[in-house]
């Protein structure tokens, strides 16, 4: 597939929202596999909290479409099962913030079973989550936890911030055969985007160069990349050409990328929304800094969340996650002009 | 009644089990075997009994006390003893074995074989093995899981959690419950109140009922009830085997807070004697002929030391290429 978003030369697509997008990922590979199956809470007669399982109870009917018990750590630990032998399960927690509870059955289960079992065993999951603040649904429902994830050997990580990517990447994660954690953002379920009509997927550890420029390089993923390319917008305005990188999945990160960005603006801006404290732009920035230190013209600047949980007063909350002029203020500071 | 084949490859299984046992905890203590290591004496039984009731499509799950069941369903017979070599050769972490020294005795796995594997989290496999029974039924075969576990797990969340969602969508899973009264050191009667941990089932409206672990013909029997039970898509059945380890905890644990009346009780009880007096009743066998098994497993057991003793220790260099290329 092509790094860019939209390939240059395909036909006019259609313009669907993020939720809809995922919703036909799940439709497509169900129909192409019917080893696939999903459960989780509330997704089969709901449709989900945000309506990303809508009309596939009735496509699939129940055996297919699973509304569980609240029993976080036994469904997914069931999915793992299920994976083993021989099933292709996308198991969804509603919040992120829930998967405290499945922490076992990921980390020490579903992460690590092919290696101990000498290779034998596979375990083709997928955990569908959202998390993210900017809902005023305070600290248990509004958080960035990827970094639980991507610290774990035997897990992928994919963070979609498009209705292309979200679609493209959600069927790639079916079809592996390791374990994939999905995590959405909860802001961008309404976002609309082109999607085509024909079949298409992404690969893995590919990431979307989603605006060219040559000043300096700003990395962000999910919920972040919007507020990136408006900081990007603004920069432009006052004479600056910021390139900003989406890696689209953490693990495998596309590290090249970054680099090759880096080596061309000699400055990068890292954003996060999750807390400051042992994120993922912290290793990013120990990656860059060890295999592109002598093209760094200023300090890596990482802009993250504050080191606290999110408050539930929307003032506060704004206060506590990155906003568009942090991110303009950053960029600023990599090449001097603040 | 039982044919004496059938009682033969009982007491195979379960004096393979002891032996394993046995011998590797002298390895242990001679230094070839580190780590952790749980011994399954004195449990042979529920092992033995409940995978003779499965077909060869069907799927066990197991725990960190978990080679009498990976000896069971490894299907140790008169005339294959590699599931025994691949087991040594594992639990001393060596090339040959299950896992390629990847896993060790916590981690032993074949699901090629239908063995989903060993766990060292108590509890872990509950969830897992519940799901593998959820596949069976999305794909509507008539297959069965058996998920071990044990009273320490069954206080663990997963159990009741996994317990009720197998209830309500009719899971062809038996629940082998073995008791065996210590969640690692802790006895039973402080743990809970209700220590006939068959009972829960019950409250989940899961036909539940307790048998004597220790008696390998009455876990067989149980089982197959169970088993046809699934088939039936009548699961799922918990199952409570009552038992009694033959020591503490796992090989460096003295089990000194086990009372030494009790234990003499369940010894006196012994599983593989008890298998044994099967065949030689049931079974009409001389004790010349029992004699002879025992010798070939005995003679088998030392070829797979020799055979994991000879095993080379895994590649660090091609170990680190995996990690490179994962």
């Amino acid at each position: 597939m092509s790094a860019m978003a939209t390939p240059v030369s395909a036909p006019p697509a259609r313009v669907i929202m993020y939720r809809e997008a995922l919703n036909e990922a799940l439709r497509e590979e169900m129909i192409r596999d019917a080893r696939v199956f999903l459960i989780g809470g509330g997704i089969a007669q709901r449709g989900g909290s945000y309506k990303v399982t809508v009309g596939l109870l009735d496509q699939f009917g129940p055996k297919r479409v699973i509304d569980a018990p609240i029993s976080e750590s036994s469904f997914t630990g069931m999915g793992v099962g299920a994976a083993i032998t021989g099933m292709r399960p996308v198991v969804e927690i509603l919040f992120v913030d829930f998967t405290s509870l499945i922490m076992d059955q990921i980390v020490n289960q579903a992460a690590k079973y092919r290696f101990m079992s000498g290779g034998k065993g596979r375990v083709p999951l997928v955990l569908r989550t959202q998390g993210g603040s900017g809902g005023s649904l305070a600290a248990q429902h509004s958080q960035s936890l990827e970094a639980w994830f991507y610290h774990v050997p035997g897990l992928k990580l994919v963070m979609p911030s498009t209705p292309y990517d979200a679609k493209g990447l959600l069927k790639t994660a079916i079809r592996d055969d390791d374990p994939v954690i999905f995590i959405e953002h909860k802001l961008l379920y309404m976002e609309k985007g082109p999607v085509p009509e024909q079949e298409y997927t992404i690969d893995f550890g590919v990431g979307a160069i989603r605006r060219p420029g040559k000043d300096v390089t700003i990395v962000a993923w999910s919920g972040m990349v919007g507020r990136a390319l408006a900081a990007a917008a603004k920069l432009a305005e006052q004479g600056i050409d910021a390139e900003v990188i989406d890696p689209r999945t953490l693990v495998p990160l596309d590290k090249e990328m970054i680099l090759a960005s880096v080596r061309k603006t000699e400055r990068l801006v890292i954003v996060q929304e999750a807390v400051r404290r042992g994120g993922v732009a912290s290793d990013i920035a120990s990656l860059v800094q060890q295999e592109a230190f002598d093209y760094l013209d200023a300090p890596i600047a990482i802009v993250a969340g504050k080191n606290t949980p999110i408050p539930f007063n929307a003032h506060l909350e704004r206060a506590a996650v990155p906003q568009e002029g942090d991110i303009i203020a950053a960029a600023k500071r990599c090449l001097y002009l603040s | 009644m039982y044919t004496p084949s059938f009682l033969e490859q009982l007491y195979r299984t379960l004096y393979t089990i002891r032996v394993f046992e046995t011998r590797c905890i002298q390895l242990y203590r001679q230094g070839l075997i580190v780590g952790y290591f749980h011994p399954y004496l004195g449990e042979e039984a529920i092992a033995s009994g409940a995978c003779a009731a499965l077909r060869d499509d069907d799927y066990i799950i197991s725990t960190h006390r978990g080679h009498g069941h990976c000896i069971a369903r490894g299907g140790v017979g008169a005339n294959d003893y590699s599931p025994l070599r691949k087991m040594v050769a594992e639990v001393l972490g060596r090339e040959d074995g299950y896992c390629h020294g990847r896993g060790g005795s916590m981690h032993i796995a074949d699901v090629t074989r239908g063995n989903i594997g060993a766990n060292g989290i108590v509890g872990g496999g509950i969830p897992i093995g519940t799901g593998a029974a959820l596949g069976i039924r999305i794909r509507g075969s008539d297959q069965v899981v058996a998920v071990f576990f044990s009273d320490g797990a069954a206080n663990n969340g997963v159990f009741p959690e996994s317990l009720n969602m197998a209830a309500i969508w009719d899971l062809p899973v038996v629940f082998v419950l073995e008791n065996n009264q210590y969640a690692v050191a802790s006895p039973i009667e402080e743990m809970t109140r209700v220590p006939d941990l068959y009972e829960r089932g019950l409250a989940y409206g899961v036909p539940s009922s307790a048998v004597d672990g220790n008696d390998v013909l009455a876990v067989y029997q149980k089982m197959q009830e169970a088993v046809a039970t699934c088939r039936q898509g009548k699961g799922p059945v918990l199952i409570e085997a009552k038992t009694y380890r033959h020591g503490g905890h796992h090989v460096n644990d003295p089990g000194l807070y086990m009372p030494k009346d009790r234990l003499e009780h369940y010894k006196a009880r012994d599983p593989v004697g008890i298998g044994r007096k099967y065949l030689l009743e049931q079974g009409q066998q001389t004790e010349e002929a029992l004699r002879s098994i025992e010798q070939e497993v005995d003679r088998q057991m030392e070829e797979a030391i020799a055979f994991a003793t000879d095993s080379p220790h895994p590649s660090a260099e091609e170990f680190l290429e995996e990690v490179q290329r994962s």
